[in-house]
């Protein structure tokens, strides 16, 4: 597979098309918005948890971003895989992520885990793209600690 | 055959010995980033190595024969900027760190002046919405710190300064207009002239960035009327195949020597006791500390190449890359130029849009096919907010880039179309 084709996966670009979840949606108790400085990329993110503590579930993830097929791809693919999730849970999926994303290519991930997710590794291979995939996963970690700050 | 090229293309492309190299999977280089940092001649690249391995020494107080050599390569170095784009006193030339750094050293340096040359309160400094970020903030943060008010040229659809409203915004309140002789995104080249002696008729000061300008344009500061000459005109070294790390500040001579320091520190002194110190004249005032010598050195060989190769017929050669480029674009579907569409009212740098395509992922796709473009806001996101864009790709070209370097972006932005599906 050339470099373009790991990175741009079918997986990738099917999200990046249809871009699950998307758009703002009440109840929530957290909106964050965090933006890429370097290119400019944008996200408006909003969680929805149900119940208290880790065993809370994340009930939904809304969301508004702007930007690359990649960070718009990242944004649908996280949704997809944590919305029904407890808080736990959920945060075992967003460690194997990051460690995918910091891991240069090099990393070996979980596929169980991360199951579409996996389909990044080729953006972890391009340090330049890295902040692409991350912006709306950094964006969730962010609201979800806004949210149990708040309750 | 394109009328306007350099003569001699090919041997100015053999100046530059990166445009050589190739990339991932043995592609060559098309360098389409110029306005990003354009690349650097042989010359230059000697200059600076024979002045580190031949001449290094401190300037200005070594009393040894490198540190007179290294003095004299450095004061050399101002001596060919400010023939450059003609200075009317060498003196008038300070070196910065950037041109980020030189409009910042004007900002500041007018918020702590004292008398009527600081803006205050009911004052004005007037801007532009197509401005590089680095002249907007240093203006920012001079009105929020002097309570004057911060005003600003609007743009019109096809990219120009709207000046509808130049009497409003020119009038006896305003103290600065500080605009862009090019712009870095939509590629416009502005009224300077016009503008200028609009705002010396109610006694303003004009500070210019002409860190695309000064590539592309030949500048002659002594040959323009007093009236239409701006005040202050910085520009940076490595967009003119000089290196990172030196900038240009041009400001007219009565003005720097009435402004108070920028840094304080060695070489901007004339006598320091503990209680307080007085300042050395024009150029040292604004050059504390150990200068970039090696930087202006580099610099000094990078405006002296452009000087040999012609700016004249640098500037019809990009004018012809421009127009060549415009119509290549035009051809490709679904692709839209931010900006001027006629060459004539612009410079080498074009932004555009692509449906369907984020400029990121066009990026990607390019750089794979070896072609180098700059992707994003390029530092000037009031600029894109106005034309309802979040980003853009930017090409820019210089004197060394070829027609067929201008094919292979058309057919990498095709395959781009083609890749992603789009149309």
């Amino acid at each position: 597979m050339s470099d373009l084709d790991s990175l741009y996966q079918d997986v990738i670009l099917d999200h990046a098309k249809r871009k699950l979840n998307a758009g703002l949606r009440e109840p929530f108790e957290a909106e964050v918005h965090h933006v890429n400085p370097t290119c400019g990329d944008e996200v408006t993110l909003r969680v929805h948890l149900d119940g208290e503590g880790p065993d809370a579930t994340v009930a939904d993830i809304s969301y508004d971003a702007l930007g690359c097929s990649i960070s718009t791809s990242a944004a649908s693919v996280m949704t997809d895989l944590l919305i029904g999730r407890t808080l736990s849970e959920a945060d075992t999926v967003v460690q194997e992520f990051l460690a995918m994303m910091r891991g240069k290519g090099q990393y070996e991930p979980d596929e169980d885990v991360l199951e579409d997710a996996v389909a990044f590794q080729g953006t972890a291979r391009l340090s330049a793209r890295v902040k692409c995939a991350l912006l709306s996963w950094m964006a969730y970690q962010d609201a979800v600690t806004r949210a149990q700050e708040d309750s | 055959m394109i009328q306007g090229l350099l003569p001699d293309l090919a041997v100015v492309r053999k100046d530059f010995p990166i445009l050589e190299r190739t990339l991932a999977g043995g592609v060559p280089l098309v360098y389409l980033d110029s306005a990003n940092t354009s690349q650097k001649p042989q010359v230059v690249i000697d200059a600076m190595v024979d002045h580190l391995e031949r001449h290094n020494a401190n300037i200005a107080r070594a009393m040894h024969q490198l540190g007179a050599e290294s003095t004299a390569a450095f004061e050399e170095a101002r001596d060919k900027v400010a023939a450059f784009i003609g200075a009317p006193s060498r003196d008038e030339v300070i070196f910065t760190k950037n041109a980020s750094e030189a409009l910042n050293l004007v900002a500041n340096v007018l918020t702590w002046a004292e008398g009527s040359l600081r803006p205050g309160p009911g004052d004005r400094v007037v801007i532009t919405e197509m401005e590089h970020h680095s002249n907007i903030v240093p203006w920012q943060l001079l009105t929020q710190r002097t309570g004057a008010e911060l005003a600003w040229f609007g743009l019109t659809d096809e990219g120009h300064l709207d000046l509808s409203r130049v009497d409003e915004l020119i009038d006896e309140r305003t103290k600065v207009v500080a605009f862009t002789w090019v712009s870095n995104m939509l590629g416009t080249i502005n009224p300077v002239a016009e503008l200028t002696r609009r705002a010396h008729e109610i006694g303003a000061i004009v500070v210019v960035d002409a860190s695309q300008a000064a590539p592309q344009l030949p500048i002659d500061l002594a040959a323009m009327p007093e009236a239409e000459r701006p005040d202050v005109v910085v520009f940076t070294g490595h967009k003119v195949v000089g290196p990172t790390g030196i900038g240009v500040l041009w400001g007219r001579g009565d003005l720097l020597s009435q402004l108070p320091p920028f840094l304080g520190g060695g070489e901007m002194i004339e006598t320091v006791r503990m209680e307080r110190s007085t300042y050395a004249g024009i150029p040292h005032r604004f050059e504390a500390g150990t200068p970039p010598i090696v930087e202006a050195v580099g610099l000094g060989a990078a405006v002296e190449y452009l000087a040999a190769v012609g700016l004249e017929d640098i500037r019809r050669h990009e004018h012809a890359i421009t127009e060549y480029a415009l119509e290549g674009l035009a051809s490709v579907p679904g692709l839209h130029v931010i900006g001027p569409k006629v060459a004539e009212e612009r410079g080498g740098a074009i932004s555009f849009e692509l449906d369907g395509v984020h400029p990121h992922d066009i990026a990607q796709v390019l750089d794979s096919r070896g072609v180098a473009v700059r992707a994003g806001h390029h530092c000037a996101k009031p600029a894109h907010a106005r034309f309802g864009v979040q980003s853009s790709t930017r090409m820019s070209s210089y004197l060394y880039t070829t027609p067929a370097e201008i094919d292979a972006l058309i057919d990498a932005l095709n395959y781009t179309r083609s890749y992603f599906k789009v149309g």
